[in-house]
């Protein structure tokens, strides 16, 4: 299928790259991801509530459509959001099973159960951006571009859907997670 | 193009075929019941599930274990094989065909393993029971895993639907399921979402769902033109963009997904035989599906929710819900709405807490989940249109 990609981030523990170029490095004494969330000069105090997963893709959609400029915050159901990874929601996961593994201090948190999908990171983003268009999230066995695409070719014929918001997001913890997301549109 | 149902498969505690699940629930029966501590939980929970010795022999039975690795498989991987297995003996289709794709829908997969000393971490995602399923029947394609949290069945069978629309695949084999664990019940519960008491979906009295476990399966095939039976039209999605775990107050989401449906499809009110809804009984999720009804101009459309029989059957809802619907339309008959009293939305919707003859041949399956997703996929029976 041809598509053309407008924009492209790559996130990973060490660095950011915006279409191609390495804007940021990871250093200093906070975390790479809360420079990141200064570095957009952000007032969204959601993104502190975010696992990992939620917070990597939601910095990699900042900067795509930072990127892409125009107007943004208007409602629109012509963008949709589909991710992709092997491990869902594995450290949010790991994270609920530590509140109820012992009997004698069981305490399961909501705040961290409602981030036990993996699809909730596609949620933080339509919120975001008043996206009423399709949100999904599909796990593939491995990275893999030809199953990606197949994937992006299958979104691309829901009737409204023009753009999408789309990639492979893997965050198994604070230091190892990776986001290769694009904005693409139809060609 | 025709998107055909070629096979059909459910497994829950009310029967392992569709015909047994559809007789359970025109009698009016559930598994559903009550526990005190069920594994030792500190809070009593209405759940349906799947008694280990009724699985383990069916499983025996059906499931060919010299095709199947060493290790004893899990209830998950086990309900799973068996809805797959079950609903292809009744299709002449060959799984391992490169021209067939095997699409899994769970929110949960294995997760329970995560309560093992040293977990498996691989085992636990699930795409690694996609792997084993598609392995099991000798497919070359890489399986995809549809996690859209409670929409995932309807999504998996609209990446079915797009699979064939696109001439990727020529047939695709879509499996939910899901298995209830300390880890599931225990969130649902944290999150006040849980009834310890039958669920009475849109009544007044409804203070929260069931959990219930099942696997389904359905088969689609590119179809010809003059073959009978079951067709899905369209499928659609759409987010509320409102909140992560709370439904829109408008139903904006299931809204525009209904809207969508209906177009695509070239449905009107007057085509509908039923809408089979989500109906978790929760109290957010009622309120938003009859407004979002409402506005999509579906009133006086006949409505049933399922959850009363099965709890929510989670990434298996989706499809045993739309399978169940089939039945029942070629029946003539939209099942009671079980556990449905007073009406207890600000909307009234065609409810009925016993069945209803109908005559149509045409319905629309809606679900919405946690991320502000929100699904609808419209199927109709040229047979009965006949």
């Amino acid at each position: 299928m041809k598509y053309k990609v407008l924009h492209t981030v790559k996130l990973c523990p060490s660095h950011l790259e915006v279409d191609g170029n390495r804007i940021a490095e990871a250093g200093g004494e906070t975390s790479f991801l809360t420079d990141l969330y200064r570095r957009l000069g952000l007032d969204y105090p959601k993104f502190f509530k975010m696992d990992i997963l939620s917070k990597v893709g939601f910095l990699a959609s900042e900067f795509l459509l930072e990127q892409e400029g125009g107007e943004r915050f208007v409602p629109r159901d012509d963008r949709a959001v589909l991710l992709f990874n092997r491990y869902s929601s594995m450290h949010a996961d790991q994270t609920f099973q530590e509140t109820i593994a012992h009997p004698e201090d069981f305490y399961p948190k909501p705040s961290v159960f409602v981030y036990t999908l993996p699809n909730i990171v596609t949620g933080e983003i339509a919120i975001r951006n008043k996206y009423h268009g399709e949100s999904n999230f599909i796990l593939l066995p491995e990275y893999s571009e030809q199953a990606m695409d197949q994937a992006i070719e299958r979104a691309f014929l829901a009737p409204g859907t023009s753009s999408l918001l789309t990639g492979w997001l893997e965050a198994l913890s604070e230091k190892e997670f990776e986001a290769s997301c694009s904005l693409i549109t139809v060609h | 193009m025709i998107v055909r149902k070629i096979g059909e498969n459910i497994i829950s505690p009310l029967g392992f075929s569709v015909a047994e699940n559809f007789a359970a629930v025109m009698d009016g029966r559930s598994a559903l019941q009550h526990y005190d501590h069920l594994w030792g939980l500190p809070f009593p929970c209405f759940v349906s599930l799947l008694p280990d010795d009724i699985l383990d022999k069916a499983f025996t039975q059906e499931v060919d274990q010299a095709c199947l690795p060493k290790k004893p498989c899990t209830r998950f991987e086990k309900i799973t094989l068996l809805s797959a297995t079950k609903a292809l003996q009744s299709t002449s289709l060959d799984p391992s065909s490169p021209r067939v794709m095997f699409i899994l829908s769970s929110t949960k997969g294995n997760v329970s393993l995560l309560a093992d000393a040293h977990p498996d971490i691989e085992r636990v995602t699930p795409v690694h029971t996609a792997q084993l399923l598609a392995r099991y029947f000798g497919n070359p394609n890489m399986p995809i895993v549809v996690s859209n949290a409670c929409i995932s069945g309807l999504c998996a069978q609209i990446e079915a639907y797009r699979c064939l629309q696109s001439g990727q695949f020529d047939a695709a084999v879509v499996v939910g399921a899901d298995v209830l664990s300390p880890f599931i019940v225990s969130g649902f519960q944290s999150l006040k979402a849980l009834s310890d008491e039958q669920c009475h979906p849109f009544s007044s009295v409804r203070k929260g769902l069931n959990l219930g476990e099942a696997a389904a399966t359905v088969v689609y095939a590119v179809g010809d033109d003059n073959a009978e039976g079951w067709q899905m039209l369209a499928g659609a999605m759409a987010n509320d963009a409102n909140h992560i775990s709370g439904p829109s107050r408008t139903g904006e989401g299931s809204y525009r997904a209904l809207m969508s449906v209906l177009q695509s499809a070239a449905l009107t009110v007057e085509d509908l035989a039923c809408l089979n809804v989500h109906g978790t009984s929760t109290l957010y999720n009622d309120e938003m599906e009859a407004v979002a009804i409402h506005r999509a101009g579906l009133a006086g459309v006949p409505v049933n929710a399922l959850k009363g029989y099965y709890g929510h059957t989670l990434g298996a809802a989706g499809i045993l819900e739309t399978l169940l619907t089939m039945h029942a339309v070629e029946q003539g008959v939209v099942p009671a709405t079980r556990g449905y009293e007073e009406n207890g939305v600000t909307m009234t919707l065609s409810l009925s807490s016993s069945s209803v003859k109908i005559s149509k041949t045409a319905f629309v399956k809606l679900l919405s989940g946690f991320g502000g997703c929100n699904a609808a996929a419209a199927f109709t029976n040229d047979a009965c249109r006949r």
